[in-house]
């Protein structure tokens, strides 16, 4: 039984070897599609077992807790794997039609579940060290994603994108030096019990380095500009798979070290986190609003978006974080979306460029569906689920007298309206200018469906906001009540092993 | 001894950030390298150094002596080594295709992503 927390990391390292060995692409597509949709399957099932019977912990080697390196699934957890799962099975679907034969020959299909493992290992693990290898495996498949088919602008992108990934690496590791050497642990639970009022200096300095590290990661400001210069660079599936799932494992890591251990000094930490989600949203927002290429619209949208996630955090009540991973999981889901609509654009135009898009709700009524629905998800229109997310942000905002954050917070969501309306406008609306219009051009339904599914999770997460809420809810309350995670990983291994 | 490890690593952070910020992409790596040799020497200082007490457990006891050195911080760097060198290894490969790409190893060069259209 416990031998199902290692599934979500078991089934892509088991894909992985065979996808490389198998040559026909054909076959590789069923794998990759039906591995990604057997980690949706386990991570819905883990995630009802943690309803049931709390926190799930197992100790790797049956080594106990402190030594050992513990794999934890609370509800945040749980919801984040199966988020990863979802957009994993989605893709995945979607790559088979719009990666193209030469890059599946070129081991595309390995190294997404290569980023799938690693991911879905930051979710899980329960010690910081090992939350570093993890974001090395997930940042090692990223690289060479970005890179594959060798194009210049992929290099480029890639130039930057490594640069500042390495620099992030290297700062999370000097945190994780001196929080050993303040501490001698590395395990979260652990590390949770012994920072208890603590209040040295060397603690601020760690958390510092780990704000930064996991702030290049999730791209806020003033670390984000790495973002839009590679992020548009690959084939959508890729650039789709990037904007859902890496930087949010940033900000997974931020929640996750931020309400467990350093909870310290929570004046200064959280007014600097909401300095820091206001300036995101708004340059984000400011600086997509000014694009004209559809995907660099979203890069930059993507920053913008992040920001409320870290906002969900600085206001630190149950109902902030609450909204914050109802909000992360939402905007996983339209994000991703959106940039599979632009991939489709693409194939049937050819271009990213607004200016000279045109005409394709005229002539394509079914994609200008599939975008409209995750644009105004993502603009906050109800009964989709952006709005639910917003609401409660702003709710928690203005229960903790944070109006300044909840102002800025409600700007950002018209000017997102408006990015949103420019693409639709251009892209959408506008009779196309040199009409030739190739009538019958049709979107491939493998590139289809993925989006119909996304859209009806967004219509979904809205309609149901309710279930989702009081789900998002005890995961918070989860979140905020660290005995409860202290208790379940410290105290089962004492209890498997008692010497 | 701490001191001089200290000394040491704040040179080594100084150089790898006089590195990064030049313009060549072969001197941004060699940064970057200094960065990860600068990082590991950091993570095995805070464990605490001593002097001539290996991490070992004499023949013939259960439990080691005090004051040995501490293992953790040793494996924690050499997997940080393993990751960095595979990460360097694929910086140098990339810049190769840069270059032989586009003919230059100027940053300043590196701005057609982020033209504005």
């Amino acid at each position: 039984m416990k031998g199902m927390l290692t599934l979500p990391i078991l089934i892509p390292l088991i894909a992985i070897p065979i996808l490389l060995v198998i040559k026909n692409n054909r076959i590789k597509r069923i794998i990759s599609i039906s591995a990604t949709a057997a980690l949706v399957v386990v991570s819905v099932h883990l995630l009802q077992t943690v309803q049931q019977s709390g926190i799930q912990v197992m100790n790797i080697g049956n080594w106990s807790a402190p030594i050992g390196i513990p794999i934890v699934i609370d509800l945040y957890s749980a919801i984040m794997l199966i988020m990863a799962g979802i957009i994993g099975f989605c893709i995945s679907i979607y790559a088979s039609k719009n990666i193209g034969s030469q890059r599946e020959n070129h081991h595309f299909h390995p190294l997404f579940h290569a980023l799938l493992l690693g991911v879905n290992g930051a979710f899980i693990t329960g010690d910081i060290f090992n939350l570093f290898v993890w974001f090395e495996v997930m940042l090692m498949a990223s690289f060479c994603l970005l890179i594959l088919g060798n194009e210049r602008a992929q290099l480029e992108g890639a130039i930057k994108y490594i640069t500042m990934s390495l620099i992030s690496s290297f700062l999370f590791v000097a945190g994780i030096g001196l929080i050993y050497g303040e501490t001698g642990t590395l395990n979260m639970a652990d590390l949770a019990r012994i920072i208890e009022d603590d209040d040295a200096m060397l603690m601020n300095t760690s958390a510092m380095l780990f704000f930064i590290a996991f702030g290049i990661k999730a791209a806020i400001f003033p670390f984000f500009y790495w973002l839009p210069a590679s992020y548009h660079t690959p084939p959508a599936a890729v650039s789709a798979l990037f904007a859902g799932l890496l930087t949010k494992v940033g900000v997974y890591a931020m929640v996750r070290f931020f309400t467990l251990f350093f909870v310290h000094n929570d004046a200064f930490w959280h007014t600097l986190l909401l300095v820091v989600a206001g300036a995101t949203m708004f340059i984000g927002v400011i600086m997509a609003a000014s694009q004209n290429d559809i995907r660099r619209i979203l890069s930059f949208h993507i920053i913008s978006q992040i920001g409320y996630m870290i906002m969900g955090l600085g206001i630190f009540t149950p109902l902030a974080i609450s909204g914050a991973i109802y909000f992360t999981f939402h905007n996983v889901m339209a994000k991703t979306n959106t940039f599979l609509v632009a991939g489709i654009i693409n194939s049937l135009k050819g271009s990213y460029h607004i200016k000279t898009l045109g005409g394709l709700y005229k002539q394509h009524p079914l994609v200008a569906f599939i975008f409209f629905i995750p644009a105004m998800a993502l603009a906050g229109l109800p009964p989709l689920s952006g709005f639910f997310a917003k609401f409660v942000l702003v709710k928690a905002g203005l229960e903790s007298n944070e109006y300044l954050i909840t102002f800025v917070a409600l700007l950002v969501s018209i000017i997102t309206l408006f990015s949103m309306v420019k693409i639709w406008g251009h892209a959408f609306w506008k009779s196309e200018e040199n009409g030739e219009h190739d009538s019958t051009r049709r979107p491939a339904l493998t590139l289809v469906i993925p989006c119909v599914l996304l859209c009806c999770i967004s219509a979904g997460i809205g309609i149901g906001a309710n279930y989702c809420l009081e789900l998002t809810t005890s995961a918070a309350e989860q979140l905020l009540d660290k005995k409860h995670y202290v208790e379940a990983v410290l105290k089962i291994s004492e209890h498997e092993n008692p010497h | 001894m701490e001191i001089i490890f200290a000394i040491a690593i704040g040179v080594l952070y100084a150089v790898s950030v006089y590195l990064l910020l030049r313009r060549s992409i072969v001197k941004l790596i060699l940064g970057i390298m200094f960065l990860s040799n600068a990082t590991n020497l950091l993570l095995f200082t805070s464990g605490g150094l001593s002097k001539g007490k290996p991490a070992f457990i004499e023949k013939g006891s259960n439990v080691p002596e005090p004051g040995i050195a501490d293992p953790l911080p040793q494996a924690l760097i050499l997997t940080a080594i393993v990751i960095g060198f595979g990460i360097i290894a694929f910086t140098l490969v990339l810049t190769y295709k840069y270059y032989s790409k586009t003919g230059t190893e100027d940053l300043d060069k590196v701005q057609e992503t982020d033209q504005f259209e």
